[in-house]
This record gives C-alpha cells, structure tokens and sequence, in this order.
C-alpha cells in the first residue's frame, strides 16, 4: 500500500541537507544541464534524466543542481547533457543514453576527469 | 514519441519556454464515456491568431521567419487517428491552454507510458516554476502542487538526494493510489 508523505517528513528532509552542507567542502556549485526540446525527448532525453535522478540519489550526491534546456541546435547529437563545474568551462556530451549519463556523474562529477568519447568540441 | 507521458514531456516544455510562472498538467481517464482527456495550461506569453494555427499545422503557411517544431503537430494526429482531438487557446499576455483528448479503448491509442517520470523530471529541472499536476481515474483522483513543498524547502535545492527521493515516493504513490483494483 503506497503511503503519501506528509510535509513533517519535509521538515525532517531539510534539517539533514542542512547538517550535510555544514560538512560539504567548498569546490563550487555543481550544475547538471539536460536538453530537453522535442528532439531531446524523442532522442531519449528522459530515460537520460532518470539516470542523472537515480545515480544522485542512490550516490547521495549532494551539492548538485539539476537543470534543463531546450533545444540548442545540435538535434543529430542529442540526448544532449552539459557539466558547469564552479568556474571552470562549460563542458558538452552527446549521445548520452542513461548508461552514459552514469558514466559522467561518476567521473566526471565526482572524479573531476572529462569523459573524452561522448565529448562534442564546439 | 510512443508514450502519452512524453508527449506531455513535450507540451509542458513549450510553456517553459514561454516563460510561464505556473504550469498546470492533467489527465482524466473515464471510463463510462470511454475518453483519455489530457490538458496543459500556463500563464507564459501566449501567442495570437496566426501564431496558435502555424504551431497546430506548420505545413500550410508560407511564413518562413518562424520556426516552429513538430510536437505539437504529432500528437494531434494521434489523437485524431483514435476519435480524439487537439485544441489550443491562447491569448497574448495571458497564456495557453492546449487539450487534447482520445478514445481511451482505442487499439491505436499510445499508452500514458511513465507520468511519474514526467512529472517528476519537469518539477526538479525548472524550480522557478510552480507544477500543479491532477491525474483523475473516473471517481479517483491524485492532486499533487510543488508550491507547498517548496515553501518548505526553503533553500535546499530540488535535486538534493533526500528530496528526490521525497518527490519520487509522493508522486509514485500518488499515481498508484488512483488505478483501478485488479480484478
């Protein structure tokens, strides 16, 4: 029987981020950008944000920020996702299935080393 | 796009991109008239007249400065290929409402496929934005508004583990709790 949760659970939910963010060192915030217009979603865009959804919560990476966008002109090379690590550059992957998305977040994000063969140079 | 879910995916990001504050998506599957209704509604930009007709049909205009996308157009002939249709209302400034409906037990008719997903995807990408989602299965009925979580929240981001997890459950269940008992 499913239960719905109840916005105590909430209270609870946003004490333990808060702890967390205490003890979370300071290496800029972590963006995480799927393209979503009509060309990423047929492409797979939303099996591409499943992945980055369910690495991030199985992973417990805290301290990331999951964003989307529309199409960026690039339709052939979608589902399309961009990594903005604090002030560094910009960083572009394509073809990224959900596999590819897990691939990223683990060492990309994690590990800091740019997955070379989803990369497209613009 | 073989799932409704996606489709749905695809209506609610052109009201993102209309710069819309609150999008409002829902579903309503009854099964003593047999009709599977769906309808996107936002307060974004709107568009006028001849704009509404050319995202419709974008075929039989002979404006070239536009570009419009194949979305729209997609999932209107999908309908119409099960007794459905697809209507959209926009007035500039105020917003855009699109509807779209189906024969629910017709053999063609795409599967609504994994709303939750939807939904939970376009709620945690675009936190500017409010999601008010009702998804009615004849006299059942989920209603789920991310402005009271959001309050909530405050300052933790909708992406943070824990909160992912919480919108999951909610809206998984949410969805669960609504389909008809097996038999």
């Amino acid at each position: 029987m499913p239960v719905i949760k109840t916005l105590d659970d909430l209270k609870k939910i946003r004490e333990e981020a808060l702890e967390k963010r205490k003890v979370k060192t300071a290496s800029g915030q972590i963006e995480v950008i799927v393209g979503m217009g009509t060309c990423g979603i047929a492409a797979g865009a939303r099996d591409t944000m499943k992945a980055i959804l369910e690495t991030i919560q199985n992973d417990n990476l805290s301290g990331i920020i999951v964003k989307q966008t529309g199409c960026v002109g690039l339709c052939e090379k979608e589902p399309i996702v961009q990594i903005v690590i604090g002030e560094q550059p910009k960083i572009t992957y394509g073809k990224v299935t959900g596999d590819v998305a897990r691939q990223i977040l683990k060492e990309h994000v994690v590990d800091g080393k740019v997955v070379q063969n989803h990369l497209i140079t613009l | 796009m073989r799932e409704l879910s996606l489709h749905l995916l695809d209506i609610a990001e052109n009201s993102i991109a209309a710069q819309a504050k609150t999008v409002e998506i829902a579903i309503r599957e009854d099964s003593r008239t047999d009709r599977l209704h769906m309808s996107v509604r936002d307060d974004g930009r709107g568009m006028d007249q001849e704009m509404a007709a050319q995202v419709i049909d974008p075929f039989v205009t002979t404006r070239t400065t536009r570009k419009v996308g194949l979305g729209i157009p997609l999932l209107k002939a999908a309908s119409e290929a099960c007794n459905g249709f697809l209507e959209i209302h926009s007035t500039p400034g105020i917003g855009t409402r699109l509807e779209v409906e189906f024969q629910n037990s017709h053999i063609d008719r795409m599967p609504l496929g994994d709303i939750a997903s939807t939904i939970l995807h376009l709620v945690i990408a675009n936190p500017q934005i409010r999601f008010i989602f009702r998804h009615q299965v004849d006299e059942n009925e989920f209603f789920f508004d991310d402005e009271p979580i959001k309050r909530e929240l405050a300052d933790i981001p909708l992406s943070d583990p824990l909160v992912i997890s919480y919108l999951r459950d909610e809206i998984e269940a949410g969805i669960e709790t609504i389909q008809p008992a097996m038999a």
